[in-house]
């Protein structure tokens, strides 16, 4: 079946769900977002914990709350939100090919918003060695698990160590304990945990260097900070964090991806380097947080709704990318406007001083205050992007710790 | 018929066989398949919970043409019977092959010079398609090698084909055909008799007229158990990569190393679920169980795949594994009858076992003729058609016709892989259901992609463990 669509949202988290919100109480015609879950929401669905925001009394929203909220908003604005629906492929320029029980559909869009969210790397793309046991898991599965089967050790295990030592780590500790099953250990190869454990040890500088037992997982063996070797017996291992964008659908239409974020680059209106084609959220770059996430998509409407109003598509800027102790930037394109930078540092950095280049000239130099770490984005104010030349070759941003 | 997978085994008459075939891998699986065209009593034992659970599950998963076999050997004609053999097998029962074609990428000028010789054995093979390509042609054929590829040798007719669907093909039109399949039943002790053996397992005692030994790595120990010492296997581990299908691009052929006073080296090879697969290590071992991949293993991996195709390190690892081959000192197969004690050892099988299944379950057959084994008339095999895993071929998310008849195919479980509810439960409901998650895998690819799991492996758990109450509140054993 074809059809034709005003937008088509592909990914019902919180940037999608958002951005369909925005464009439908816009006016923005038949605004459709696919979900290929059985129940859209995205990621907070699984989060029961509060930090994402409050509801219209200022009571604080946990992940599900959140979840339901950001459905019904876009529902009540006249988005079709359709779950169980996959969107498998392109058939051309706009157009999607799409998988659903009712049958084969290709859908075709005057604009198309990428907002297929992000997952955590599994134990094979970590490339631990070992065995390949039962019980090895992410946050990601073991939150579907205790959604789907209850909070219940037969269902999890008895002994589990966590593998990471983000914020979601200590969610892991927190679904494993709630489910019953006893956490042995956090392992993570920071110098210092971004959160703290209740109790938990945490090994910190350390790597789990093997995965033993066969059938089921019996233990996991950990070369510490110090060198030290040690196993830890244990019948499951959640491993967390290390984030991927799912970006399957921007790469098989080609779209560029920014090296370290992995995801298809942009400009500041979540525009791709492909007309009518929109990218937002944790697929541009892995895990933010859901409000970070919703804001991306709320701004990708504006630029949507320019695009239905036959705006032309800008140019493709110059491209921004991260260098030496930098992860990943945001936006990957910039153009003639100044717009703000979201930078992601790959180790801890103390007062780093930032440059901004573009052909050998600095555009701007500036030590920040604080401190980054690697589980969380520092945002970098418009005026870092004055003064980039539309004619220049590549900027990049560079960190460093003064000596 | 019947599949069983715990409790006692059938007594009296039930488990009077003509012929018991121990080990159930694709070797067994397809002397099993052989033996049913004829109306013999059949038992297909295996010590795993499914078929196909040891060597036959984790290998490079080409179907070879024997080009480099040693000419003359065994192992060189049911290579190239076998090949033939399982072209046409798969293309009836539906067992996903692509012939890709393979390129012998010469690096040095010692491995340039190894490629004229390689062509000569090749012709001895019987393979007169084969030919040399200048480096030029070869990065017109293989754009993303590597620099330094200096020449390679095109070998036409090496396949990728699925190593799952081929044993549980075999597996499943055995059962179908009226053998019965005894899983998690390890044979400990044989009693030879006349006119039946006795083999005792943990799950009962079964009689046999005739017996095959087709234990794969346990080949040697299953001779013992007999009395015969004739051989003994040492497991060599290849532990293998594979790549996401964002990689599958990058190459266009299986890519072998050419084999030199070094080592054998590392190929590269897509596979038919649209990966890349980069490996084997080749790792002398004493322990039959040690299938655990190692740092230094997959380090080595990732050095040596990089030189050969660089881009393929910037693709994300969707899985890592390792098997074990039967190596037995021998460039050969290690095929024997013992007529007076009225069986045969099928040993050695190295990894052209999956190519030479076929053939060596022919030649088989000849073996328990010589041991006295009377097969009757022939008749045709209950007809096969397996589930589609490939993605040179059209898979139930993509049929509308289908999705029609049933929206079960409509709904994807498996994003990564496109595994819908309605092949999930249509494996849960098959001939030889698999025993667990990892089975279900093997026979749907659900679980087998990029994620691993976290998206689908709660709604994959929950299906399987669905499938299994209603087994059990029906009554139904796990015959």
């Amino acid at each position: 079946m074809n059809r034709t669509v005003d937008v088509l949202v592909v990914g019902a988290g919180p940037a999608g769900l958002a951005a369909a919100a925005r464009l439908a109480a816009a006016g923005a015609g038949r605004v459709e977002v696919l979900e290929r879950e059985a129940a859209a929401g995205g990621v907070p669905r699984h989060c029961a914990r509060p930090g994402f925001g409050a509801d219209a009394l200022g009571r604080p929203l946990d992940g599900p709350a959140y979840a339901r909220r950001a459905v019904r908003e876009a529902l009540r604005a006249g988005a079709v939100v359709r779950t169980g629906v996959s969107a498998t492929g392109w058939a051309g320029p706009l157009t999607l090919d799409v998988t659903a029980p009712t049958g084969l559909e290709r859908i075709r869009a005057r604009a198309v918003v990428l907002a297929t969210g992000a997952r955590e790397r599994p134990r094979s793309a970590r490339l631990v060695p070992g065995t390949r046991p039962a019980g090895v898991l992410t946050t990601g599965e073991l939150q579907r698990m205790v959604a789907r089967s209850g909070a219940r050790r037969e269902h999890v295990g008895r002994r589990a160590v966590v593998v990471g030592g983000d914020p979601v780590a200590r969610g892991a500790v927190r679904t494993l304990r709630a489910a019953g099953v006893d956490v042995t250990a956090v392992v993570t190869g920071l110098p210092s945990p971004a959160v703290a454990f209740a109790g938990v040890p945490v090994l910190t500088g350390a790597v789990v260097t093997e995965l033993l037992g066969r059938g089921r997982l019996t233990g996991v063996a950990v070369r510490g900070g110090d060198g030290r070797a040690a196993v830890l017996r244990c019948d499951t291992v959640v491993f967390t964090g290390d984030w991927i964008p799912d970006h399957e659908l921007a790469r098989a239409r080609g779209l560029p991806l920014a090296p370290g974020a992995r995801g298809p680059v942009t400009d500041h209106g979540f525009r791709t380097t492909e007309p009518g084609v929109f990218a937002v959220g944790n697929l541009l770059r892995g895990v933010e947080p859901a409000l970070v996430a919703a804001g991306e998509g709320r701004t990708a409407a504006g630029a949507v709704l320019e695009r239905l109003a036959g705006h032309p598509w800008p140019s493709a800027g110059v491209r921004v990318t991260a260098e030496g102790p930098l992860r990943w930037v945001t936006p990957g394109l910039v153009g003639a406007e100044a717009v703000p930078l979201l930078v992601r540092p790959e180790r801890r950095l103390v007062r780093p001083v930032l440059t901004l280049a573009q052909d050998g000239t600095v555009l701007r130099r500036e030590r920040l205050s604080g401190t980054l770490v690697p589980w969380r984005s520092v945002r970098l104010g418009a005026h870092w992007t004055h003064g980039v030349d539309l004619t220049g070759g590549r900027v990049t941003l560079d960190a460093e710790e003064a000596p | 018929m019947s599949v069983t997978r715990t409790g006692p085994l059938p007594t009296g008459e039930a488990a009077a066989y003509d012929v018991v075939v121990v080990g159930a891998g694709v070797v067994g699986s397809a002397i099993a398949r052989a033996l049913a065209r004829h109306p013999l009593r059949i038992a297909l034992v295996e010590a795993a919970d499914d078929v196909g659970d040891g060597t036959s599950k984790a290998n490079t998963a080409i179907l070879h043409t024997g080009f480099d076999a040693a000419p003359g050997t065994l192992e060189a004609r049911l290579v190239r019977e076998g090949h033939r053999l399982l072209d046409g097998y798969a293309r009836e029962a539906g067992i996903p092959v692509e012939p890709l074609g393979a390129l012998l990428v010469a690096w040095n000028e010692e491995q340039r010079a190894t490629l004229p010789r390689l062509r000569e054995k090749a012709e001895r093979n019987g393979h007169g398609t084969t030919r040399l390509l200048s480096a030029t042609e070869l990065a017109a054929r293989e754009p993303h090698l590597g620099p330094g590829a200096l020449a390679a040798l095109d070998v036409p007719g090496e396949s990728v084909i699925c190593p799952w669907t081929t044993t549980l093909a075999y597996a499943t039109q055995a059962v179908r055909s009226g053998v019965d399949l005894h899983l998690n039943c390890r044979v400990e002790k044989v009693r030879p008799g006349d006119p039946y053996h006795r083999l005792v397992t943990r799950r009962g005692v079964l009689r046999t007229r005739l017996l095959v030994n087709a234990c794969g790595l346990h080949a040697d120990a299953f001779d013992a158990l007999v009395g015969r010492e004739d051989f003994t296997v040492t497991p060599r581990r290849g532990q293998l990569l594979v790549f996401d299908k964002f990689a599958r691009d990058l190459v266009r052929h299986i890519l072998l190393p050419v084999p030199g006073p070094l080592g054998k080296g590392v190929l590269i090879s897509p596979t038919v679920y649209g990966n890349v697969m980069l490996g084997p290590t080749a790792e002398d071992l004493d322990d039959k169980t040690a299938t655990g991949t190692t740092a230094e293993g997959l380090a080595g991996l990732r050095e040596q795949g990089g030189r050969i195709l660089p881009a393929l390190l910037d693709e994300e690892v969707t899985a890592v594994y390792a098997g074990l081959r039967a190596a037995t000192g021998q460039e050969d197969y290690r095929i024997a009858a013992h007529p007076a004690l009225r069986y045969v050892t099928v040993g050695g099988i190295r990894s052209t076992g999956l190519t030479a299944s076929l053939a060596i379950a022919e030649h088989v057959l000849g073996l328990l003729a010589d041991c006295g084994l009377d097969p009757g008339p022939a008749r045709p095999l209950a007809p096969v058609r397996m589930p589609n895993l490939g993605e040179a071929f059209p898979r139930p998310y993509r049929d509308a016709g289908l999705i029609a008849r049933d929206p079960e195919f409509g709904t994807i479980v498996c994003h990564c892989e496109r595994v819908t509810r309605g092949e999930i439960r249509a494996a849960l409901g098959s001939t030889i259901p698999p025993g667990g998650p990892d089975g279900l895998r093997r026979r749907t690819r659900a679980r087998g992609g990029r994620c691993q799991g976290n998206h689908c492996g709660a709604e994959v758990r929950a299906l399987f463990e669905e499938r299994s109450r209603e087994r059990g509140s029906r009554g139904e054993g796990t015959r």
